[in-house]
């Protein structure tokens, strides 16, 4: 279980991304953010978020048509 | 950049904004709130058009007048806009009202939205202090935290970046 969740679903590019990085701020370093959303760009969006900002995609999955992501606070 | 910068990616970016519709709003907010958001330190120079886009009160409009690339979904398919009925009164605001409900429909950010988002992650904002001028534009006229500059600002600010776009 994640230490924090986003639901970010019915969201289009930019916001389920900077809705993450408003979450990440509060999850403690370590911690862990789950982020759901139904944008398509986000997989590739979210795997480029995490690898600029040095925060770790520990999980990206998708299950009909919703994208979930967990993100380790480590950025 | 104070709280959404990190030590990992301590770069900057620097994007002139022109143009003021509804429709080219949206690069130069979308690039400088993401940019801001994976950490890099944005700077965004406000200059002709792009000056309504600090507007406290935005109005923006798009028009198909002379855009035969806009294309909306109509009736089951996508339609264009022959200049004749482009130019026609009420045929823009019919247009940016579609777009608008467009926008809220398929959970696009609203312009206000990304604005605030921009000022809240500390995105750099510069008006261009010649058009201000020459728009007669008032400093009362724009958004709070806004700072006035001009070219040579703006080329200080861009030598020492490692992105520079022009919208």
């Amino acid at each position: 279980m994640a230490d924090a969740m986003l639901d970010a679903k019915g969201l289009n590019c930019p916001l389920p991304i900077l809705r993450a990085k408003k979450a990440l701020k509060d999850v403690p370093r370590g911690g862990t953010l789950q982020v759901m959303a139904t944008d398509p760009g986000s997989v590739a969006d979210f795997a480029a978020f995490c690898k600029t900002t040095g925060n770790e995609l520990v999980e990206s999955k998708a299950d009909s048509g919703v994208y979930t992501f967990l993100i380790k606070h480590t950025g | 950049m104070t709280e959404a910068g990190n030590a990992t990616n301590a770069k900057s970016m620097t994007i002139i904004v022109t143009k003021g519709t509804l429709d080219w709003a949206y690069p130069p907010f979308i690039l400088g709130t993401t940019a801001a958001a994976m950490g890099v330190d944005v700077t965004m120079f406000f200059t002709f058009y792009g000056l309504e886009l600090l507007k406290k009160k935005l109005d923006l409009q798009v028009s198909p007048l002379g855009n035969p690339a806009m294309k909306m979904p109509m009736a089951g398919m996508h339609m264009g806009m022959p200049n004749l009925v482009g130019m026609l009164p009420g045929v823009s605001a019919g247009a940016t009202t579609m777009m608008k409900n467009m926008i809220k429909k398929k959970g696009v950010a609203s312009i206000e939205d990304l604005r605030e988002a921009a000022i809240e992650s500390d995105v750099n904002i510069i008006a261009c202090q010649m058009t201000m001028d020459l728009f007669e534009f008032k400093k009362e006229d724009m958004i709070d935290g806004v700072k006035l500059g001009g070219a040579a600002t703006y080329m200080e600010q861009a030598l020492q970046s490692h992105i520079n776009l022009y919208i």
